[in-house]
């Protein structure tokens, strides 16, 4: 196949313990570490070693995001991508207005898989690269864990609550990925420096054609019910009797 | 009125007790009509079993042999020629409905709303973000078709007792061949089944081996209990993946959690918030899984695995 697009979504680090603002309007964004979506550094991953094994011939990494989204771009072109293109948009977009978005660059760019987390953590929605296969009209393959490229088709392999699941799916094709498909390389220092001289190109959504869907309006923020802190007992005995009490054995 | 629809999940002609409580969220929405659809290339069964849940005014029935394996490409074709006329249509927030919901709403040009965990009118609802550590309420323009997954352990079965009338039906819509099911591996442990159960004993990366984390069956067979595993545990094989509990596994709400040597990292806990009471045991006694645990017991699992096995 000749290309690969990647979604890439900046969002707060998987290590922050998040918190929701004490008035409600969101959750604490400043000072605070961001980073590639874990998910769609897999699927990175993943497109570089499709390329690497000589089936595909170039990596497009893509986000949609403020200017700051730059960071994460500049992470993908120095794990390897050929080059990169910034959507510029407000935080928060749905998935409705990122995926027609994709939609709008897989016409400028025709690539032959999308690769994309099968989840961005932030607001954790599963929605976009389904929604990018339908009104692209082509296959999905969602929460990959193994991905073997067939000359024109490939077979994935997904996780399903049953356990694994195969399919095959004809190219091009939309396919997101899990977390055990591969471990993402680590950048290293001349990577970086070489990443800058790669292209990083800019447009927008109304360059696009494509309009901010409002029709999610978050109207609070609220933190999660905490559950208390329990007793601790001192043996195995001491908890069995605890839970024969309470009826739970 | 609210016209509901249901997209019934489903195997081996058995209804998903997920499908069960997509119907108790659905009868929160006001005046809510409600229709379940099971797409199946032999789907009498399962519709008979969705008729007699309470709440349900209908059930249409798409038997078709494309509709054996649920291909979401092969499925949402057909849900949205069905769901043209509803304000509101449900799906499992399992993989099932990940798969499939977002392409019907696309198809639909309807926004989506996942993980739904409480209605607040038909047209405002309540859904965590960031893995749990936020809940945010959510509006759309009232009359907006909407597309939800809900959030299945916020929600308790609906009962049975009802009985409402099936209706099959043919659909013409032009069905793709581009993606195809081979196989799926659904290894039948014979254990109880860890979305539904109402025990559950994790293990985690504590155990070290494949052939250590085999003391847990043991436990689990003693309990009644289905057996689950944090990340690390699945990662490191000692576990396959379909047991793993939390943000990317499964979220779970037993009546009794026992989670043994798990530290408790945030993403394992999104899976276990909703479990009624959580036992830990960790050698550790900072491990951030004591925070929540209703009992906690600090010491060597490998002690105390056989003392338990041994008092229950
Ligand atoms: C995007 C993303 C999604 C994720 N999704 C999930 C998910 O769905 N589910 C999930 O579980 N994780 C998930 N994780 C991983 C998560 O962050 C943790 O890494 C994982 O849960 C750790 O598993 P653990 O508790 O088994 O291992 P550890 O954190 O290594 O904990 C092992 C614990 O065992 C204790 N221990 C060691 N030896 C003994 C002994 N002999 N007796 C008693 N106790 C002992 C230790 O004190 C320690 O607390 C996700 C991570 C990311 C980035
Ligand atoms: N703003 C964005 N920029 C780039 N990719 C995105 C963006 N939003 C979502 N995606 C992609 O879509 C996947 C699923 O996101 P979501 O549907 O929001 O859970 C993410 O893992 C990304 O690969």
């Amino acid at each position: 196949m000749q290309r690969i697009m990647v979604c890439v979504k900046r969002v707060i680090d998987y290590n922050v313990r998040v918190r929701v603002k004490p008035d409600g309007s969101g959750v604490v964004t400043e000072g605070v570490k961001m980073s590639i979506n874990p998910f769609d550094e897999i699927a990175l991953e993943e497109a570089l070693r499709i390329k690497e094994r000589g089936e595909a011939t170039e990596v497009v990494a893509v986000s949609l995001g403020p200017d700051d989204a730059q960071q994460q771009l500049r992470t993908a072109l120095a794990m390897g991508a050929d080059r990169a293109i910034l959507v510029k948009a407000d935080a928060g977009l749905d998935p409705v207005t990122v995926s027609e978005a994709l939609m709008a660059l897989v016409r400028k760019e025709s690539p032959d898989l999308v690769l994309l987390g099968k989840q961005a953590i932030d607001d954790d929605a599963a929605q976009t690269g389904q929604r990018l296969a339908a009104l692209w009209d082509r296959p999905q393959a969602s929460a990959a864990s193994k991905i073997e490229v067939q000359g024109d088709w490939l077979r994935v392999t997904r996780e399903v609550d049953a356990g694994l699941e195969v399919n095959e799916v004809d190219l091009p094709a939309v396919v997101t990925v899990d977390l055990r498909l591969n471990e993402p390389r680590y950048v290293k220092l001349p990577d970086i420096m070489k990443a800058k001289k790669k292209p990083l190109d800019a447009t927008d959504l109304q360059a696009l054609g494509v309009s901010v869907s409002e029709d999610l309006k978050v109207l609070k923020w609220d933190p999660p019910p905490q559950r208390s802190k329990g007793v601790m007992v001192k043996d195995a005995a001491e908890l069995v009797d605890a839970l024969k009490q309470k009826g739970l054995l | 009125m609210s016209q509901v629809l249901i997209v019934a999940e489903h195997s081996g002609g058995q209804l998903s007790p997920a499908t069960s409580k997509c119907v108790t969220c659905a009868r929160g929405i006001p005046d809510a009509v409600i229709t379940v659809a099971v797409l199946s290339d032999s789907g009498a069964g399962v519709a008979a079993q969705a008729a007699e849940l309470e709440g349900v005014s209908k059930v249409l029935l798409v038997d078709n042999p494309a509709n054996a394996q649920p291909l979401a490409a092969v499925l949402a074709p057909q849900v949205a020629a069905l769901a043209k006329d509803c304000s509101h249509v449900l799906g499992t927030s399992t993989t099932f409905g990940k798969d499939l919901m977002p392409r019907v709403a696309a198809l639909l040009g309807a926004p989506q709303l996942s993980d739904v965990m409480a209605v607040e009118s038909a047209n405002r609802f309540r859904r965590p973000v960031y893995a749990g550590n936020a809940i945010v309420t959510v509006e759309v323009p009232a009359g907006r078709q909407l597309v939800c997954t809900v959030r299945v352990a916020s929600y308790d079965a609906a009962p049975e007792g009802g009985d409402a009338p099936v209706e099959s039906i043919a659909l013409d819509s032009a069905l793709p061949r581009h993606t195809r099911f081979v196989s799926v591996s659904a290894p039948d442990s014979g254990r109880p089944d860890l979305q539904t159960a109402s025990r559950v004993v994790s293990g985690g990366r504590a155990f070290g081996s494949k052939e250590k984390f085999e003391s847990i069956y043991q436990l689990a067979d003693k309990l009644g209990a289905a057996v689950g595993a944090s990340r690390a545990a699945v990662d490191a094989g000692y576990a396959p993946n379909e047991l793993q509990v939390g943000q990317t596994g499964k979220i779970i709400a037993p009546e009794l959690y026992v989670a043994i040597g798990i530290s408790g990292a945030i993403q394992h806990m999104t899976g276990i918030k909703d479990a009624k009471t959580i036992v830990a045991i960790n050698k550790d006694p900072d491990a951030p899984i004591f925070e929540v645990a209703d009992y906690g017991l600090v010491g060597d699992l490998f002690a105390i695995l056989p003392e338990l096995e041994k008092l229950v």
